[in-house]
């Protein structure tokens, strides 16, 4: 039998220390629903999930039960809607987010990705459709999330795309300024996109993809900041060490998930994703690692390092415990998700360009960041473009999910609430980037050898 | 199907008659037991072997959180699978 230490130790992880599964999240292809009929199009979309995924909501509750392991989310990914919507012969790409919504609500997941394009070398007619339908999308619907992908390693920035990108966070940021651009917080802009990412708001099912899959996304930085805990002072050997033990049994755990949730929906396990990621409640933080590892505050000098460490030691744990692993994999620093990050952002600790060089070594990018409600389209353009080279540079992936907050300024906070939490205002530079932005074209694809 | 239930909390008299009972009612047969007190808490480890019940696995886990409540106990009864993932390659 297992010993008793090792079943309390987990109860502990559970109870305790927050170890959950982030998300099951099923990606359904929709190649086969396009249609020059944009409401025919509209029609096989809402069937076609909702007969995919009629009993995922159910299934994952049942493992959660069983298993007595929480599992946060039950989420779906679709096919970038641009690639289906393509067909129809119609301007208005809204109602299309709409049937997306619709399926959400009947299927009963908590979000559903993928109302989103692929636009790193140039935009189709279809692209620049949806790109202009996302504010008023984003504003109409609940739980639907979008994503635009601007740039990659082999095709180098799309910068009319990031021109587009800057304007259209700005429209998505006052048609929900009630909400405190709300809107935003449900739009990721990536270079190098992953396909078989479960983690809103950038997950979409690639067209590399097969018909329907399983993908699954695990967490646990309580579970981490526990274990360093317990090796205080020691070199970053033992601190390695230490992440990588951890993060493989959560991984583990991970993969009987996803393997459960496919053996019983009869759906192809994809991957697992290997992050670590934040939720606002206390205990639940990757800045406190960060800090645990003898930072005073996240943001100060050392965090880029702190990160790198967390960074691979969570994937070299991890990826032995899996059979597959993919998605974004690593560890997420979304400040507003983030007890730990939300506090040093108030406090002064934690900036901008700080972030900006931690998302150098970690899995994602500048991740949900308020900034003063009169930010420009244009600067907005320079930080995605700025985040977007950091990933074409080092072939990862960037993202940029920020919130030009209407009427707010620096020192307000943003409540989105739940797991999206609140957002201090962070500064930008007050300088100007238009010119540089409204030169458009492309930055070519950068060189993969002579790498210095 | 083996499974693992835990109970936690402030030691008082009759838990293991209490628990056990509810098992043998449902036909849970108890392969495994290790209990111990530390400091004033109460805390069991149970392998139990639940192929043979008929009532359905989550009843199972709602019936032990419920007589868990009722003592101002933590019961839980979770899939072996779970640990074994988490401890063993």
């Amino acid at each position: 039998m297992l010993n008793s230490k090792e079943i309390l130790d987990t109860i502990s992880m559970i109870d305790q220390q927050h170890l959950d599964i982030r998300t099951i999240t099923m990606g359904i292809s929709l190649l086969d629903c396009a249609d020059p009929d944009a409401e025919a199009a509209c029609r096989k979309i809402y069937d076609k999930i909702c007969r995919r995924a009629e009993k995922l909501v159910f299934t994952g509750e049942s493992i959660e039960r069983e298993f007595g392991i929480p599992i946060v989310n039950k989420r779906i990914s679709v096919t970038p809607i641009a690639l289906v919507a393509g067909a129809s012969v119609t301007n208005d790409y809204v109602p299309l987010a709409a049937a997306l919504d619709r399926a959400a609500k009947t299927t009963g997941v908590n979000f559903i990705g993928g109302f989103s394009a692929l636009v790193q070398k140039g935009l189709t007619a279809g692209d620049r459709k949806l790109i202009e339908a996302i504010p008023e999308a984003l504003a109409t619907t609940d739980l639907v999330c979008s994503s635009v992908n601007v740039g990659s390693t082999k095709a180098g920035i799309n910068m009319d795309a990031v021109a587009l990108m800057g304007r259209t966070i700005k429209a998505a940021a006052e048609r929900t300024a009630e909400q405190g651009g709300f809107g935003c917080a449900k739009l990721v802009v990536f270079c190098n996109a992953v396909e078989d990412n479960p983690f809103m708001a950038g997950a979409f099912h690639g067209v590399g993809e097969g018909d329907c899959v399983i993908n699954v996304g695990v967490s646990g930085p309580g579970v981490v900041h526990h274990a360093l805990e317990k090796v205080k002072g020691q070199p970053f050997d033992m601190v390695a060490e230490t992440i990588k033990k951890t993060a493989f049994r959560i991984t583990r755990m991970g993969q009987l998930v996803a393997q459960e949730a496919s053996r019983r929906l009869d759906v192809p396990f994809g991957i697992v994703d290997l992050s670590l990621a934040p939720t606002p409640a206390i205990g639940d933080s990757v800045a406190r690692i960060l800090e645990e590892m003898g930072l005073e505050v996240c943001g100060t000098h050392g965090t880029t390092a702190a990160l790198a460490l967390l960074n691979d030691a969570v994937k070299k744990g991890g990826v032995m415990a899996s059979s597959h692993v993919g998605g974004l994999s690593g560890a997420f620093i979304p400040v507003s998700e983030d007890e730990g990050m939300i506090a040093a952002a108030a406090s002064g600790a934690l900036h901008l360009d700080k972030l900006e060089a931690m998302t150098c070594v970690c899995s994602v990018g500048l991740d949900m960041i308020a900034v003063p409600g009169d930010t420009t389209a244009e600067t907005i353009s320079a930080i995605i473009a700025d985040e977007a080279a950091i990933g074409m540079v080092n072939s990862k992936t960037t993202a940029v999910r920020i919130i030009p907050a209407p009427g707010k300024t620096v020192g307000d906070t943003v409540e989105f609430g739940g797991l999206l939490g609140s957002a201090p205002v962070m500064p930008v530079h007050p300088f100007g980037s238009s010119a540089f932005i409204q030169r458009g074209g492309r930055i070519p694809a950068p060189m993969q050898s002579l790498k210095n | 199907m083996k499974a693992i239930v835990t109970v936690l909390g402030k030691d008082q008299v009759g838990i293991i008659a209490a628990v056990c009972t509810l098992l043998a009612d449902n036909n849970v047969n108890v392969l495994d037991i290790s209990q111990t007190i530390l400091r004033e808490f109460f805390t069991m480890t149970m392998l139990v072997d639940v192929s043979a019940s008929k009532l359905p696995f989550t009843v199972l886990c709602t019936l032990l959180e419920n007589e868990g409540s009722k003592r101002g106990l933590a019961i839980k009864v979770q899939r072996e699978d779970i640990f074994d993932a988490m401890h063993k390659i």
